[in-house]
């Protein structure tokens, strides 16, 4: 099995119609993602990449059984796009966009929690269950897909391109994968650490998990206090930023060290004392995990 | 975009602008100019303050309490033109280009009033502490229970009620809880309708008139935000910003400018801070963190390259990308491309992973161009850090 999305997901694509939308929905579609309708307002009545384009979620919802969806919309119009498909009552919501203002993020997230609906990201990579054996993965976001590999090592992480140095880290020591979730490295995000390792937890294919984290905020200390209680599975981690200078936003909005808060070094304490094995190089992600797994 | 820093003088504009009270004061950038303006002050003492963007402008000789005009004028002539050097400046301190000539307050008492973004909350906090002055840091850690907490709806704002309640957990007079409430209120208008990351008044003084006055005011914004802000960025210094940073955020390159010698390009930010962490691991120091972004194309190569080479300190460039929808092949065209057309001092250690990745190596391999190619995270920084130190030791 998996979290979150497994090859019966069926997603709408927001902002299918658009140059982003277009080239990463033909990409999900290749892996083996279950695309079953676009929404572009304007477009309405109209068909892209074989699918049905409507001009609202709603009319989507109604129309197709859609129950994931994913946003390529802007960031100036993001927050709406997420607030939009929490209100059409979408379960799972995935928004790729960087860039978002925090007070619209804020007000989203406060939408998406009335509406008992879970955002994943923004300014993350999405979601991915790979295949397992022959059969078909579903991939909603934009990692490239064949760095990824079907197993039981689950990862969630804060970054994009870091996460797939670590996935193609464990696919090379042929640990697959059982769902690799990128949270979004914003201050504001859909769901924590905490959340995703919670469903790692749960889930009876997952064995271990790697979890990939930045200097900012205390999503890393709290993911912590989560696995040094409740967690049974091994944990592997590596920390970006210990290099990073105070008070500089590193990229990533949310990746900024401020008041003497969010250092590389108090979130690598707090995790080695709840028991992660905490990898000090980012070229031994893979080795750190497999350490904890028995030969 | 670019983080967007302002002066105290144009924080308290801005705030003024919200109805905030700020002590009456004049911008001066040459002697001539104050003299000239101080009339609007009226008699009695003022302060002189230098405006730099760095905190700690009091310790290192910046801010100065005057009596009489012959004291101003001195101050004035001291402050203006020194290089002020502070605790966030550096040892190579900050230019003093302009003063702030404010009418000195006769204080009762001193507050500390700040509004931030609560990452675990996930909405605008405004904090309050009876310990003015200080810095609210210091006392989250040594006396946590002095700072009072207010949660804000970012869409109905601060409530008269949570004013009042702040103002009474601070044990202020019954007859300025009013003024208080205004205070506190306008200051979150101006927070939430200006996309503020922080808003920090401190302190916030109580006069022996029984006025609250921002004595000193500082503002950070939501770089997400500044594009519906316009008039805001016109408020930028660049003066006050590194010219390489600039220079690369025109370019939509995310660059931040380090001490080290052994310069970075990376696509993605996570990967470009972790790219940092491997050459420190590896006993080098890095010169800079440069996100390339995703379409590494030979024009933003090329621009990265001459950005990371402005900075006379680089002695190596590592390259490090990771192919994900991106194709190695293309951005190894990309780097060779870049490095034909210019002239480039330092060597080049360029590792590259992921999608296409031998296609792209064999274009390095084949280019005939003096690139070291790496096959590892690992092994790319350590080739890099050998490099600089052999340089070093000849």
């Amino acid at each position: 099995m998996s979290i979150l999305v497994t090859n019966e997901s069926r997603v709408l694509v927001q902002g299918l119609t658009g140059g982003q939308g277009t080239f990463h929905s033909k990409q999900c579609m290749e892996y083996g993602t279950q695309i079953v309708g676009g929404v572009t307002p304007g477009r309405g009545g109209t068909e892209h990449l074989g699918q049905p384009v409507f001009n609202t979620v709603t009319e989507a919802c109604q129309r197709t059984d859609a129950n994931v969806s994913i946003t390529f919309v802007p960031a100036p119009f993001a927050a709406d796009s997420v607030i939009e498909a929490a209100e059409a009552g979408i379960q799972l919501i995935i928004c790729i966009a960087e860039g978002i203002p925090t007070l619209d993020m804020a007000r989203a997230k406060a939408a998406v929690r009335a509406h008992g609906s879970r955002l994943i990201g923004p300014n993350c990579p999405g979601i991915i269950t790979p295949a397992v054996d022959d059969g078909r993965g579903c991939k909603i976001g934009i990692m490239p897909g064949f760095i990824h590999h079907g197993g039981n090592i689950g990862v969630v992480s804060r970054s994009g391109t870091l996460t797939y140095e670590a996935v193609s880290q464990l696919t090379a020591r042929n640990l697959g994968q059982s769902t690799c979730v990128g949270i979004g490295g914003d201050p504001i995000i859909g769901s924590s650490f905490t959340d995703i390792l919670q469903l790692f937890e749960e889930d009876n294919d997952t064995h271990a998990v790697v979890m990939v984290g930045e200097i900012g905020g205390s999503a890393e200390e709290e993911a912590a206090q989560y696995i040094a209680s409740e967690m049974t599975k091994p944990v592997a981690a590596f920390i970006a930023g210990r290099t990073a200078p105070p008070g500089k936003r590193m990229g990533h909005a949310g990746a900024i060290v401020s008041g003497g808060k969010g250092t590389a070094t108090a979130k690598v304490k707090a995790l080695k004392k709840a028991g992660v094995a905490v990898a000090d190089s980012p070229a031994r992600i893979g080795e750190t995990l497999q350490s904890l797994l028995p030969s | 975009m670019l983080a967007l820093k302002i002066h105290e003088y144009q924080a308290k504009d801005l705030l003024q602008q919200y109805g905030v009270p700020v002590p009456k004061g004049v911008v001066a950038e040459s002697p001539s100019e104050a003299l000239k303006k101080v009339g609007e002050l009226g008699e009695g003492s003022c302060v002189v303050k230098a405006q730099i963007h760095a905190g700690g402008r009091g310790k290192g000789g910046g801010v100065k309490v005057c009596r009489t005009r012959d004291e101003m004028q001195s101050a004035v002539d001291e402050i203006l033109g020194m290089n002020l050097v502070t605790v966030q400046t550096g040892p190579e301190g900050q230019l003093v280009k302009k003063v702030l000539i404010e009418q000195a307050s006769k204080i009762r008492g001193e507050l500390y009033l700040g509004l931030v973004i609560d990452r675990q909350k996930e909405i605008p906090v405004m904090m309050a502490s009876a310990e003015g002055g200080m810095a609210i840091e210091e006392v989250a850690a040594t006396n946590p229970e002095a700072i009072f907490f207010e949660n804000i709806d970012p869409n109905a704002g601060l409530q008269p009620f949570q004013a009042r309640r702040l103002a009474t957990r601070l044990n202020l007079p019954n007859d300025t809880i009013g003024g208080f409430s205004k205070f506190a209120t306008c200051l979150t208008d101006a927070f939430l309708a200006e996309e503020c990351s922080l808003a920090e008044i401190n302190p916030l003084v109580l006069t022996d008139q029984n006025q609250l006055i921002a004595l000193d005011a500082k503002i950070n914004f939501d770089d997400n935000a500044l594009y519906r802000h316009p008039t805001t960025c016109e408020l930028r210094d660049l003066d006050e910003e590194n010219p390489m940073e600039v220079r690369a955020s025109e370019h939509e390159l995310s660059y931040i400018s380090m001490d080290g010698n052994i310069g970075c390009m990376v696509n993605g930010a996570g990967l470009a801070m972790a790219t940092m962490d491997i050459i420190k691991i590896h006993g080098g120091e890095p010169a800079n963190f440069l996100d390339v972004g995703g379409g590494a194309t030979a024009q933003r190569v090329a621009e990265a390259l001459r950005i990371i080479l402005s900075d006379q300190n680089v002695r190596a460039i590592l390259i490090n990308i990771f192919g994900g929808i991106v194709r190695c092949d293309l951005i190894a065209e990309g780097i060779t491309e870049a490095v034909q057309d210019s002239d480039i001092p330092v060597p080049l250690i360029v590792r590259l992973e992921g999608n296409m990745v031998e296609q792209g190596k064999k274009i390095l391999a084949d280019s005939e161009l003096n690139l070291i190619t790496a096959d590892s995270l690992d092994d790319a920084a350590r080739k890099a850090v050998n490099i600089v130190t052999k340089e070093a030791t000849k």
